[in-house]
């Protein structure tokens, strides 16, 4: 079960300071699973501990998912209660797909991010609390006031707060326990959970590859002091029994599948200019892209960007753009441009928090109605969303297919949530025929015309610059099937109706989503995105409590497949659960003729004609399958979402 | 019912290699107002792709929107008629893939110096090879006279009844402050055998040769460029080896002509900020600068087996192995 990159030469050296712990007498809990927060003023390297926790917990063979817990600020003041930065992690022997509830264990690096988490609702009541003591002892009176207050009020109200002497351990093992205590918490992590230590060894060497033997070993000795530790001075363990792993899997967050589909997709050109929560993917992008003949491109603005793709695809194969919502409002005019000259081109937009900057770092699900009907005039196009981290990876491969066999633009919604979260998924067979074939070059037989759109199904064969006799100009006006500029009412309706008979025809080829639950009953949630894992996991929960309910989550929310509204009508109430904001029935205000719906229920409003009910919370954080639950509960009760 | 395969698949071509003549290189009929500085522009490049004998289909005139943005539709190339503004970023992304191609821009005062600014800044920078006109009116002409940055201060305009209340931008001065720029030229509609010289040198250059044309609107500012046109004490031509060459008896025609070394930038700036004359010529000429398509193409060929390959090593970084 072993990682194989563990770092052969340093292991003999090691070997000897393997520790030597006494036989363990703790209490090991068997647990299902837990969430594990670890939090620190961002630069004390919470983060990289979380992660490599997370990837430690996956390599021994666990379900785990992780949240990253960030603050909107690169260097928030230190001991802040906003700046709480690190790391989420649900581990579970299972297959985890959200992360989870309230923390169960809690590593702070100080008490003032720890009141940060605990005020944003993030602790589990009476849940365990791993704090650094140093605080205790310092010479700022204030400093060891707000400590011993905090302490003694979590205790008060009923937490299981352990102070432990964190960088005094440290000190032993390092003259600068600032930049090492992240991998001592990270021993005492893989000793509380009694994670094979060769396995939390090989993750520190590999984390810290190519930065030299001496950090390595550093960093190798603070994780075996903190493993020591726990193990010698916590009178309790979790144990949370692996699952067995049957194929090789790939450990990755959502932008880094992203990248990796795109590079399978065969696209080559990835322009775009720095927003987060989109850039991470084109960081890595930068770094990779170039060994399989891509590259990115950072343009001098978004809409730059998206031109500069739009001329790739244009003359060559299609190209793809990535931006977060700001960006994706800046990229409208160029899309509907794309949709009118009927060019392939791939938009991702990993959507945050708006509007305008909005919660630049945090999770959203507003962009839907955008991504489908921004622009002016009909600028249709296809518009699907990543539910899983999975999909990151497959679904760039799908919309370059889309894009490039219906000469439209297609959009791929991901969010804050996806981007930085962790989950394994079966490691992917490449096939050859993902990457786009060359460029055509042949010549256009005579007689042939640039926008030949077939009646039925307004698709025709492009011409792409370099095909001898295929000359003409593409344009953003009305045109007929020669590209040439039409005012007329006739040739507008034809361009109008057969660029819109594209989706219908895509739409044929799409295959009707499974339901996840009864296949009738007395509520169905609907969702889309990276809510997926919480809303299943809260149905499953209100159905092992005997109720008749059922989720559908959505891919293609443009078009939607064929029988969707079937499967709506076979239960009693329909709502649906997302992450952008809708108005409340119980504020005064708000009646049936003025609520405004989150984003999914306008739309399966419109198109079914059924009162489906819809019920979001809007707060920059991933759904929590606790709430959603009281959710369903109350629907199914009273027969509203919100009360 | 409709079958993409057959559909999509390439055909056999035929391909007739007579030269080409200026007759291949025209589109549909060029719908410009009656004496339109576009329509010399247009004669120019036309004539400058059957000397060069550029294979149409190897040709692509982008452009962004406004009566000047409507040229490649009278060419018999490729082209692409895009957004207003935009027609800077399409062109790089259009050559960034597709060096083979030659990438002409066209656009308009309003469309470059105002919406496009900030492209225009950047495209200079990014020095693509691609030929770009800046087709100059001092005016919105497809929206019906509204004022550009372009329009001298004074200028009545509908949106300036009573006149343009600011100095204008001067897209040479402009052009000549930015960064890592390569051609700048200034030319006139209403010289031919001058502008087309100059055209033709930008072509020639490689990197983005920026060519700003003077072009009469006699629709909305009939008298706008007289004084330019009536006295040509009010032009100084800019002659070299280097830059400009042009017949002894075009250049009798002009009381200013003078030898400017087009590697001299300052020149060039003093040059491109007289406001006695307008100077009509190559400004500045730098073929050694570098061209971002250069530096980011790649050269080598990659099957999809090196693909998969590079893929495959990729996802060794990520992979946990099957347990037990
Ligand atoms: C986003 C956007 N804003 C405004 C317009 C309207 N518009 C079209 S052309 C133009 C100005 C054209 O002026 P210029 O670039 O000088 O071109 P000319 O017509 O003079 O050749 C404007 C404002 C548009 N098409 N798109
Ligand atoms: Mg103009």
């Amino acid at each position: 079960m072993n990682d194989s990159t563990a770092t052969s030469e340093l292991d003999g050296s090691l070997a000897a300071q393997t520790p030597t712990s006494a036989v363990d007498q703790r209490r090991v809990d068997e647990i299902r699973d837990h969430v594990v927060e670890v939090i620190s003023d961002s630069g004390e390297g919470a983060q990289k501990c979380g992660q490599s926790f997370a990837s430690i917990a996956a390599k021994t063979g666990h379900g785990v998912w992780t949240v990253e817990i960030i603050p909107a600020e690169i260097e928030p003041p230190a001991r802040s209660i906003e700046g709480a930065s690190g790391n989420r992690i649900r581990v579970g022997s299972y297959y985890v797909n959200n992360g989870g509830d309230e923390a169960d264990v809690v590593i702070a690096f100080n008490e003032q991010v720890l009141l940060g988490r605990e005020r944003a609702g993030g602790l589990k009541p009476g849940c365990t609390i791993l704090l650094e003591n140093k605080w205790r002892h310092h010479q700022d009176p204030a400093i060891v006031t707000a400590y011993t207050s905090t302490c003694e009020q979590l205790m008060a109200d009923g937490y299981q707060v352990r102070e432990i002497p964190m960088e005094q351990v440290c000190l032993q093992h390092t003259n600068n326990p600032q930049r090492g205590k992240n991998m001592f918490v990270l021993g005492m992590l893989s000793g509380l959970y009694r994670q094979d230590l060769e396995v939390a060894r090989a993750q520190v060497a590999f984390t810290f590859r190519g930065k030299g033997e001496q950090l390595v070993k550093r960093n190798l000795r603070l994780l075996e002091a903190g493993y020591e530790w726990a193990t010698q001075n916590l009178e309790f363990a979790f144990e949370i029994p692996s699952v067995e792993r049957k194929e090789a899997q790939i450990v990755v967050n959502g932008n880094t599948a992203l990248a990796l589909g795109i590079m399978a997709s065969g696209m080559e050109i990835c322009a775009m200019y720095p927003i987060t929560p989109a850039t991470s993917a084109s960081h890595y992008l930068s770094d990779v892209f170039e060994n399989v003949g891509g590259m990115v491109h950072q343009a001098e603005d978004e809409i730059a960007a998206c031109a500069f793709a739009i001329g790739a695809s244009y003359a060559g194969k299609c190209a793809v753009t990535i931006t977060s919502g700001p960006g994706m409002a800046l990229k409208q005019e160029l899309i509907g441009l794309a949709t009118m000259a009927e060019i392939p081109l791939v938009i991702v937009d990993v959507q945050r928090g708006g509007p305008s900057t909005g919660l630049p770092t945090k999770v959203e699900q507003g962009d839907l109605l955008q991504a489908i009907f921004g622009s002016h005039g009909d600028a249709p196009r296809v518009v699907m969303a990543a539910a899983t981290i999975e999909d990151c990876f497959y679904l760039p491969i799908a919309a370059r297919k889309i894009a490039e066999a219906f000469n439209l633009p297609v959009v791929l919604l991901t969010d804050a949530n996806l981007a930085t979260a962790q989950q394994p998924f079966a490691r992917p067979q490449l096939r050859k025929e993902w990457f786009a074939a060359p460029v055509d070059q042949s010549a256009i037989p005579e007689g042939e015309r640039p926008y030949d759109w077939d009646d039925t199904t307004g698709l025709y064969r492009r011409f792409t610059p370099g095909q001898p006799g295929g000359m003409h100009t593409v344009t953003g006006l009305a045109h007929d099937r020669s590209s040439r500029v039409a005012y007329d009412p006739a040739t507008n309706e034809e361009g109008l109706k057969h660029r819109s008979l594209k989706l219908a025809a895509f739409q044929k080829t799409l295959t009707v989503p499974e339901v996840f639950g009864d296949p009738q009953g007395d509520l169905l949630v609907v969702g889309w995105g990276s809510t997926k894992g919480v809303i299943e996991e809260a149905v499953a929960r209100v159905r092992a409590e005997g109720q008749s309910i059922a989720s559908l989550h959505l891919t293609y929310l443009q078009p939607m497949a064929s029988g969707i509204g079937d499967i709506l009508k076979r239960y009693r109430q329909v709502m649906t659960v997302e992450m952008s904001w809708a108005d409340r029935l119980e504020d005064d205000l708000i009646t049936y003729e003025n609520r405004r719906y989150s984003n999914l229920a306008w739309l399966l409003r419109a198109r079914y004609l059924i009162d489906v009910d819809c019920w979001s919370e809007v707060r920059g954080q991933p759904l929590k399958p606790r709430m959603v639950t009281e959710v369903i509960r109350n629907k199914l009760a009273q027969g509203v979402s919100h009360v | 019912m409709f079958d993409p395969i057959k559909t999509l698949s390439p055909s056999v071509p035929d391909i007739d290699d007579d030269a080409y003549s200026m007759d291949d290189f025209e589109g549909v009929n060029a719908r410009w107002c009656h004496a339109c500085g576009n329509n010399a522009i247009l004669t120019a490049v036309q004539k400058l792709c059957a000397e060069e004998q550029l294979a149409p289909e190897k040709t692509v005139f982008v452009s962004g929107i406004g009566c000047s943005s409507r040229l490649p539709h009278y060419m018999g190339t490729y082209g692409f008629h895009a957004l207003h503004g935009r027609a800077l970023p399409i062109a790089e992304g259009i050559k960034i893939r597709r060096p083979d191609l030659h990438v002409f821009v066209n656009t308009g005062d309003g469309d470059c110096c105002s919406i496009g600014a900030g492209h225009w800044i950047h495209a200079m920078r990014y020095n693509m090879n691609m030929t770009v006109l800046l087709h100059d009116n001092q005016i919105y002409g497809l929206t019906k006279k509204q004022i550009s940055p372009t329009s001298p201060r004074g200028l009545v305009s509908s949106t300036s009844p009573r006149g343009a209340y600011l100095e204008p931008l001067n897209p040479l001065a402009a052009t000549l402050g930015m960064s890592n720029i390569s051609f700048v030229a200034n030319a006139v509609d209403w010289l031919p055998s001058v502008l087309y010289e100059i055209i033709h040198q930008a072509f020639h250059h490689r990197g983005l040769s920026f060519v700003r044309i003077v072009q009469r609107c006699p629709r909305y500012l009939p008298h706008q460029f007289d004084e330019y046109m009536k006295d040509p004490e009010r032009i100084l031509l800019l002659t070299h080896a280097q830059g400009l060459h042009v017949q002894d008896a075009v250049a009798r025609r002009f009381k200013h002509c003078m030898e400017h070394d087009p590697s001299d930038l300052d020149r060039a700036r003093e040059l491109a900020t007289n406001q006695e004359r307008l100077p009509v010529g190559i400004l500045y000429r730098n073929p050694g600068v570098l061209c971002y398509e250069d530096v980011r193409t790649s050269v080598e060929h990659l099957t999809a087996a090196d693909k998969v390959k590079a893929l495959e090593r990729e996802f060794d970084k990520f992979t946990v192995q099957p347990t037990s």
